[in-house]
């Protein structure tokens, strides 16, 4: 079988080597071959790897670029890549700041725009009755507060009116001095309240109020009596000149139309001659009466102008004093005026077509004059010696005479007959000329009539307007009043529910405090008592807890004694083994310890602690007995020999030439035959070489436990051949523990049970 | 012991030597007197022989305790 092996070992062997000679050539075919190509090829590679590294760098470049985090993240984890970012891209992107300023800005914006919206509105609302600017503005500031989300401006502004329509709605007492007036303009009642917003309001206290509004009232009538006179003066005086100026008015019409009747008279001519120049004179007479009545009545009127814009103006003075009560008096002033002054336009008028009527009659006689003398003259052109002697022609007119009278009167006929076609003809155009200029006079007086008619009616509208409106004032002052009173009955209906509830309150809170305090005082009293029952009951107990003691301490003084035997006892048998540990030899173990261990058993049967430990002792000590440690270290150093000897002897190396190297080391290796242990063992410390030195050094020392444990970390043939060793040594540490902790435990029983002197 | 059985198996080792180092001797001078006409090679063989045997078994003696026994075993899986 040998030579089977040897051969085969040859043969593969020799195919080795041959396997070794046929790969060299190729080998070196290979190269060869290849080294032409390698120039290439290494180029090629050379090129494709700069490739990769540029592609690669350019990709990373542009997509940095294109996004920034990715640009952090490199930056971050290669080091110098931040400058080759900044010198091919720039500085990156600065970080993007929230935006947490906006949300911010824009409340406060909504705010101000809030109140300045609840301003606006409040202007529009600015009625004559003046509401409390405080608690307006008040809930426009709570409006604001709990708004959370920005509202848009509408809505808080139609809140913001709301709120404001609901205040004006409530009924404020008027400040006391101002009367309520139709304001004159928008803009006045806006400068009151904004002149409002700015002063707080304070509360006058009660005696000032009335104080000022008796005083008030004082000068009210004050200024009412002294505007009550001047307008009753005014309008005394403008009556009265009114009343002339309407007399003087119509006396002249009067003598208007008394002359016009004189003058119609006058035209007719069928009055006897010498009663006309009566009628003449007494005509003149007429006349001159009607321009001195006409005079007087323009002197009348004009006075009475005069006086009725006086009594305007004082009217319009009393209507800016702003007195309320004087409002029926300037009424009843403004009417008087009125009528006067529609009485007067009336007559006026009256005079006036009068004075038209006059004139056409006066044109007619003028008109009829000129034909009389015309034709006077005519007749004395034909006949100038008849003419002086007209009135005497009954009979002496000759026929000459009377045929060129008939001859001239035919002619005269004649011509009159033409004279009164042509007349007819331009009586059509007269008469239309006369009915133009008539229209165009009755249109401009109906234009008069109707101006003065408008402004009367308008003037009428006014005062009854301005009639309706002081009644309308009156009925709400005293629905005011009628409210105020109510509302000073439900102040003190209010008053008393609060007075009674008040006095409801304080009567049960004294009640409590009452009930409280008695309650106190009793519970003091329980308290002392039952103190003093716990008293009485602590100190019996105590006594009771004294006699038990004394009892319990009796007891237990006769238990320890008791304990105290015990222990002497036990420990008198642990000194028994401890010296039969004594009885061991240089080479052989001590006497089995089964004797003194039974001893011990017997001692300690009701302990628990010392039989667990007395049965711990192992069998082969107590049978066989154990070896002292001076054998055991005498032991040791052979082992320590055998040891080095086969220390490269394990489970892979156990061939002869393999001891035969192993003993060539223990015999070449030099080293220190004690050393000092580590505190930590490290893995180079688990050599055979240096665990036997480390267990030689502690066993010199006397510690055989350590140089065990160094002992049982040997690995391999040097384990094997200290295993008996350690199997003796492991022995002799167990039981001598055991023993030890038996006397430390009968040394700490008998110093538990001596009792102190 | 275990500290005594490795000089006892040297001294076993180192009888089976010398026996074995006798005998095959012995063997050789035998057989080279008596088949191979006193040629050397048969005691050289036979005192190879011999010292071969004894340093196998010495080697395999010390080597006894770490040498695994192994044995076939079938069985079915159920």
């Amino acid at each position: 079988m040998l030579r089977v092996c040897w051969k085969g070992a040859h043969a593969a062997a020799r195919q080795c080597v041959c396997g070794k000679v046929k790969a060299h050539p190729l080998q070196l075919c290979r190269r060869y071959s290849t080294a032409g190509d390698s120039g290439s090829t290494a180029g090629k590679i050379v090129a494709a790897s700069l490739l990769t590294v540029g592609g690669g760098l350019g990709g990373t470049i542009l997509y940095a670029k294109w996004d920034p985090k990715f640009r952090a993240n490199v930056e971050k984890s290669v080091p110098y890549s931040d400058q080759l970012f900044e010198m091919a891209l720039g500085p990156p992107p600065p970080p993007l700041v929230t935006l947490q300023k906006k949300p911010g800005k824009i409340e406060p914006l909504q705010i101000s725009s809030l109140s300045e919206a609840s301003k606006e509105s409040k202007q529009p609302k600015a009625k004559a009755k003046k509401s409390d600017p405080a608690p307006v503005e008040a809930p426009a500031a709570v409006e604001e507060a709990p708004a959370p989300t920005p509202q848009t401006l509408k809505e808080a502004s139609a809140e913001a009116a709301h709120i404001i329509s609901a205040i004006g709605e409530v009924p404020s007492v008027p400040a006391p001095g101002t009367s309520d007036e139709s304001p004159p303009g928008h803009t006045a009642a806006d400068e009151e309240c904004k002149d409002h917003h700015e002063p707080v309001l304070k509360e006058r206290p009660a005696e000032e109020v009335t104080a000022r509004l008796a005083q008030q009232d004082k000068a009210e009538q004050d200024a009412l009596a002294a505007l009550t006179a001047g307008l009753e003066e005014s309008l005394g005086s403008t009556a009265k000149t009114t009343l002339q100026a309407i007399g003087a008015q119509e006396a002249a019409l009067t003598a208007i139309a008394a002359h016009t009747n004189k003058l119609k008279e006058a035209m007719d001519s069928q009055t006897p001659p010498d009663e006309k120049s009566s009628q003449w004179k007494a005509l003149n007479e007429a006349l001159s009466e009607r321009t001195r009545a006409m005079e007087e009545a323009e002197e009348a009127l004009l006075k009475a102008k005069g006086e009725l814009e006086n009594l305007s103006g004082v009217i319009n003075s009393s209507k800016q004093s702003k007195i309320n009560t004087a409002r029926p008096q300037i009424l009843a002033a403004e009417e008087n005026l009125h009528s006067m002054i529609v009485d007067l336009d009336k007559v006026v008028t009256k005079v006036q077509t009068a004075q038209t009527e006059a004139k056409i009659v006066s044109q007619y006689s003028e008109l009829v004059n000129e034909a009389k003398a015309q034709f006077q003259q005519e007749l004395a052109n034909i006949t100038p010696e008849i003419q002086a002697n007209w009135k005497r022609l009954s009979g002496k007119l000759s026929a000459d005479d009377l045929n060129s009278l008939i001859a001239h009167a035919h002619r005269r006929i004649d011509q009159l007959n033409r004279e009164l076609a042509e007349q007819r003809v331009r009586e059509q155009i007269h008469i239309e000329v006369a009915l133009e200029q008539q229209k165009l006079e009755d249109q401009k007086a109906l234009e008069r009539a109707v101006v003065s008619a408008l402004e009367h009616s308008r003037e009428d509208m006014r005062l009854e307007q301005e009639k309706k409106a002081q009644e309308v004032r009156e009925v709400m002052e005293a629905e005011m009043r009628t409210q105020l009173r109510r509302q000073a009955a439900a102040h003190t209906d209010h008053l008393r529910d609060v007075l009674k509830v008040q006095e409801q309150e304080l009567r049960e809170e004294a009640q409590e405090i009452l009930n409280s305090k008695m309650m106190e005082q009793e519970t003091h009293y329980r308290r002392l008592t039952q103190e003093q029952l716990d008293t009485f009951t602590l100190d019996m107990n105590a006594a009771y807890a004294r006699l038990k003691g004394i009892e319990e301490a009796i007891d237990s003084h006769v238990i320890a004694e008791e304990e105290a035997r015990k222990a002497h006892q036990l420990w008198l048998s642990v000194e028994a083994l401890n010296y039969t540990l004594k009885s061991a030899g240089a080479d052989f173990p001590t006497e089995p310890l089964e004797g003194a261990v039974g001893v011990i058993k017997e001692n300690c049967a009701g302990n628990e602690f010392a039989q667990a430990l007395a049965t711990a002792i192992p069998e082969e000590s107590l049978s066989r007995g154990i070896y002292s440690e001076a054998s055991l270290r005498a032991r040791f150093f052979d082992i320590r020999r055998l040891a080095r000897r086969v220390a490269l002897i394990d489970e892979t190396r156990n061939s002869l030439y393999q001891y035969f190297l192993s003993y060539l080391q223990s015999v070449l290796l030099f080293e220190r035959e004690q050393v000092a242990p580590p505190a930590k063992l490290a893995p180079e410390d688990l050599d055979t070489f240096k665990l036997l030195a480390y267990a030689n050094y502690s066993i010199e020392r006397g510690d055989l436990e350590l140089a065990a444990k160094f002992v049982n970390q040997l690995r391999g043939e040097s384990q094997r051949v200290a295993q008996d060793w350690l199997k003796e040594a492991r022995l002799t540490l167990e039981t001598k523990q055991v023993i030890s902790l038996l006397s430390a435990y009968a040394n700490a029983v008998g110093l538990g049970t001596t009792q102190a002197p | 012991m275990s500290e005594k059985e490795l000089g006892q198996k040297w001294d076993r080792c180192l009888a089976d030597c010398a026996v074995k180092f006798g005998t095959g001797l012995g063997l050789g001078i035998v057989f080279s007197v008596v088949f191979f006409k006193r040629r050397t090679w048969p005691i050289v063989f036979g005192t190879g022989l011999g010292l071969g045997m004894a340093y196998s078994n010495c080697q395999n003696d010390l080597r006894s305790r770490y040498v695994l026994h192994s044995k076939y075993f079938s069985f079915e899986q159920k």
